[in-house]
């Protein structure tokens, strides 16, 4: 027997840009990962054609899962158009031909970075969301040794120290995205940069969702149907953004998140953060016709939750 | 003129702490050999001897936070049972949550510095599971005045407080959850002598009000003869002598315990 049986043949790249051994790992980790809701677990992340910090371990996560049947959808802070989303979509179509498309409906793989679209996502989609810190101890405990023993023992107490110095600070919470959530009543995980608009949307969703930090190596998964608590005190309820009322200019929708565009005489105009639902309602207005998901939010307001 | 007496304290014959043979090792060095003490409900024991002569990793091992070669450690309170050094790291740490408190002499260790005053009270009662905003803030306000601490600045980082009010801070994180037992670690050194007298009446007057059990550990002899009832004179990881605390001042019988009080004086 010679090496050369045991081996595959050498090639220029293969299927989907990681080697098999690599896709095997990020695989298992998931796995792992989806057995226990919320705990993260390590992975060997790879170097791709990407600066650490610009969604490398969602990249992974997204090579690891694609196949050429898989439609795919990049969004960036809820755009499908910036420089990001648009190279990290041309990669992924580039190196598995998976088809692209910028609706939500239609996408099978969501990678996306601190949004979660505004149209309820169903159980065959996945969404990838990207991490820059998967610590949700670190601001309460700088020593990472022992921040793993505190989640070994479900030892969170300090959690709440955070959110107590804010009310503190400044009469109600200020962590405007990461929010800390109690996955599944056990760990507690940061749902990466997502705004506090977005956190709800998480608890018994019922899509997968993958987060996965390239640079701290880590990924964890929130599965479909599990529950997702923000913390909060009993006496302080938690609140997202007063996005409700807000109207988009460009589109003249109403109750979804927004992005705060500045004018020059100092006031503010408003457009939709999720830019393919945005276009989706301009397309409707010039008389399209055009498919709408069910949304999250109905006129401002989630469903159940008294906010 | 009527003198203002303490009340007649209950004698119990069941120490609420029994430490016995306890003894600690690192490398070459004996710490601690075969040290054994007991204090009983609202006593003040107060445990001297020079520098390295093994009273603060006797204080540590008091509080779960190492665990000795050799010994046992009880405490008689309802839901406590065994020998302490053999309880898990998710046991130990509910146990010193929730009984135990302790005041070192470097703030840096008990507290956390960035955050403010308050938090720190509460950081306890929420490790002891308290969900409720408005009574965390009652209960650190509180904590904080019985250590008088002044209240206009409970929201100030400690960083940016002085060296006695740090520890008060440190007592009144260790006090807000009502331990039966606490620990004090050199709470006075390092502060000049009139803030030293104030904590030290602080201490007093709370012990009094509140028959707190207290191990307190100084070096200073005047600090332990304020406070305490009885006293442990430690020397070389031994203690050398133990009896109530006017008899070891007034009479002490070893020649080291001599030494001791008359460097004093």
């Amino acid at each position: 027997m010679s090496l050369a049986t045991l081996t595959r043949a050498w090639e220029p790249m293969s299927y989907g840009f990681l080697d098999g051994s690599a896709k095997r790992e990020v695989r298992r980790k998931m796995l792992k990962a989806v057995a226990v809701p919320g705990c993260q677990m390590p992975y060997a992340s790879r170097e791709v054609p990407m600066a650490r910090g610009w969604g490398t371990g969602g990249l992974q996560v997204s090579c690891t899962l694609l196949n050429p049947k898989m439609r795919v959808k990049v969004i960036d802070q809820g755009a499908d158009d910036s420089v990001n989303a648009a190279s990290i979509r041309k990669f992924l179509a580039r190196v598995s031909g998976a088809p692209t498309t910028t609706d939500t409906l239609e996408a099978d793989l969501i990678q996306s970075r601190h949004r979660i679209p505004e149209e309820i996502l169903r159980e065959d989609q996945v969404l990838v969301l990207q991490v820059p810190n998967p610590e949700p101890l670190r601001p309460v405990q700088p020593n990472m040794s022992i921040a793993r023993q505190m989640h070994a023992d479900a030892d969170y107490g300090r959690m709440w120290l955070q959110l107590y110095e804010q009310i503190v600070r400044a009469g109600r919470v200020m962590q405007g995205a990461s929010y800390p959530s109690l996955v599944n009543g056990r760990f507690i995980m940061t749902p990466s940069p997502i705004p506090r608009w977005d956190v709800p949307k998480l608890h018994m969703a019922k899509h997968l969702t993958i987060l996965s930090a390239g640079r701290e190596k880590r990924l964890y998964v929130v599965p479909p149907y599990t529950r997702v608590e923000p913390l909060v005190f009993d006496d302080v309820p938690y609140r997202v953004e007063e996005h409700g009322g807000l109207t988009c200019t460009r589109s003249g929708a109403t109750g979804f998140f927004m992005n705060e565009i500045p004018q020059d005489d100092g006031s503010s105009a408003y457009e939709i953060s999720d830019s393919d639902f945005g276009v989706k309602s301009i397309r409707k207005r010039e008389g399209e016709e055009v498919a709408f998901g069910a949304t999250w939010y109905t006129g401002g307001e989630m469903e159940g939750q008294g906010r | 003129m009527t003198i203002a007496l303490d009340a007649p304290r209950i004698v119990r014959t069941q120490p609420i702490l029994q430490a016995t043979g306890v003894s600690k090792s690192y490398g070459p060095v004996q710490a601690l050999s075969d040290v054994s003490a007991e204090v009983y409900p609202g006593e003040v024991l107060g445990i001297v001897g020079e520098s390295g002569s093994g009273k603060s990793t006797f204080l540590r091992c008091l509080n779960l936070e190492e665990t000795p070669d050799r010994g046992a450690y009880t405490l008689d309170l309802p839901d406590v049972q065994g020998n302490l050094f053999e309880l898990d790291r998710y046991a130990r740490r509910m146990l010193c949550a929730t009984r135990i408190g302790i005041v070192y002499q470097n703030p840096h260790q008990g507290l956390l510095m960035k955050h403010s005053s308050s938090g720190n009270v509460a950081e306890r009662l929420l490790v002891a599971g308290e969900r409720r905003f408005a009574v965390l803030r009652e209960k650190a306000r509180e904590a904080l005045d019985a250590s008088e601490f002044p209240l206009d600045r409970m929201d100030a980082p400690p960083v940016e407080l002085s060296g006695g009010m740090q520890q008060r801070v440190q007592l009144a994180k260790a006090i807000a959850l009502e331990p039966a037992l606490l620990l004090l670690d050199e709470p006075t050194t390092g502060l000049d002598v009139s803030v030293q007298a104030l904590v030290l009446d602080t201490l007093k007057r709370l012990q009094q009000e509140r028959r707190i059990t207290m191990i307190i550990v100084s070096h200073d002899l005047g600090v332990i003869r304020t406070l305490s009832d009885r006293v442990m004179v430690m020397r070389q990881g031994r203690v050398v002598e133990q009896g109530l605390a006017d008899q070891i001042f007034q009479d002490p019988q070893h020649a080291y315990t001599q030494q001791l009080v008359h460097a004093k004086l």
